[in-house]
């Protein structure tokens, strides 16, 4: 039988895949957002399966509001990056330090 | 069994595509594949009776993020080849460090697993009751309790919105736009001239 743990072997697996895609695409932002996706939909996943396992709503609840947030982030780190792009004429995140923080 | 199937199925195609998302070469294929991952989370959470969530990420994640992603990568002339100058430099690390992380992830679920970790017991105060369906007992508990937090969830949406908005506005020159206190300030006596031509004289333009 499927179990907790099953769920969260898969939704570990997603979230190191998640930060491995940031240490390999270093220079391409639209990659690196997507990886961030891919670790948010590992916590989503977690949510979810505990929500599940433990009959209690407030697992899918705030699985919602994680959703709210990845969405937001998406689409102003994708705003930024074309304001950018607009500005520069490449997305390389090396590149990016003009406040030189 | 079904289930057991159905779970193993979506598990694979999940990780699978999760994983071919970080490796492609090309952006776009990357796009397509995440969306293959959200899909077969969906159906992950589907499996543990999770419709509402499994349904809202389909929706928002492939119907809007991915959607959204896809526009970026097409619409903005990058050299992608350029970009991943550093990938093989950066594989041995990578690789090192996702497989301590992974290791350490699954030593916390074996301790869990073998009762060294106590966790918390549901407070039993948001069970879903029997006859009730998933996205109504989400309704109940999300327009009662979690009513405030649900509004700034809306709000964040309405920010997020407004600064991306104004983040890629930009006044191009050259262009005719709308003047709309011109538009407003005119009235139909300086716009029309009512008058009689007598017939056959035509009228002045």
């Amino acid at each position: 039988m499927i179990g907790i743990e099953h769920y969260l072997v898969v939704s570990s697996i997603l979230f190191v895949l998640g930060v491995l895609g940031i240490f390999l695409n270093r220079k391409n932002v639209i990659i690196i957002l997507m990886a961030i996706e891919l670790i948010l939909l590992s916590v989503n996943i977690n949510f979810v399966a505990f929500s599940a396992f433990l009959n209690d709503l407030v697992g899918q609840v705030f699985a919602m509001f994680v959703l709210t947030v990845a969405a937001g982030e998406a689409a102003i780190g994708l705003a930024i990056l074309v304001i950018y792009f607009r500005g520069r004429g490449t997305i390389a995140v090396d590149d990016v330090n003009r406040m030189k923080g | 069994m079904i289930q057991v199937f159905a779970f193993y199925l979506f598990a694979t195609l999940c990780i699978f595509s999760g994983a071919v998302t970080i490796l492609a070469r090309n952006p776009v294929h990357s796009v397509l594949w995440l969306i293959l991952a959200f899909f077969n989370a969906a159906g992950l959470m589907v499996l543990v009776g999770a419709e509402f969530i499994a349904m809202l990420l389909v929706i928002v994640y492939v119907g809007a993020v991915a959607v959204l992603f896809l526009f970026v990568v097409m619409m903005l002339d990058i050299d992608f080849a350029e970009l991943r100058a550093g990938f093989i430099k950066n594989f041995p690390l990578g690789i090192a460090l996702a497989v301590v992380l992974f290791v350490e992830l699954f030593v916390g679920l074996v301790v869990h697993g073998a009762g060294g970790v106590e966790l918390g017991v549901a407070s039993g105060m948001a069970t879903q009751a029997a006859d009730m369906s998933n996205i109504q007992a989400i309704g109940a508990l999300l327009y009662t309790r979690y009513l405030f937090l649900f509004e700034a969830a809306g709000i964040i949406l309405l920010v997020a919105m407004i600064g991306a908005i104004v983040l890629t506005h930009r006044e191009r020159s050259g262009t005719r736009g709308q003047k709309v206190s011109k538009q407003n300030a005119r009235r139909p006596e300086d716009a029309t001239i009512n008058m009689q031509p007598e017939s056959g004289k035509g009228v002045v333009l």
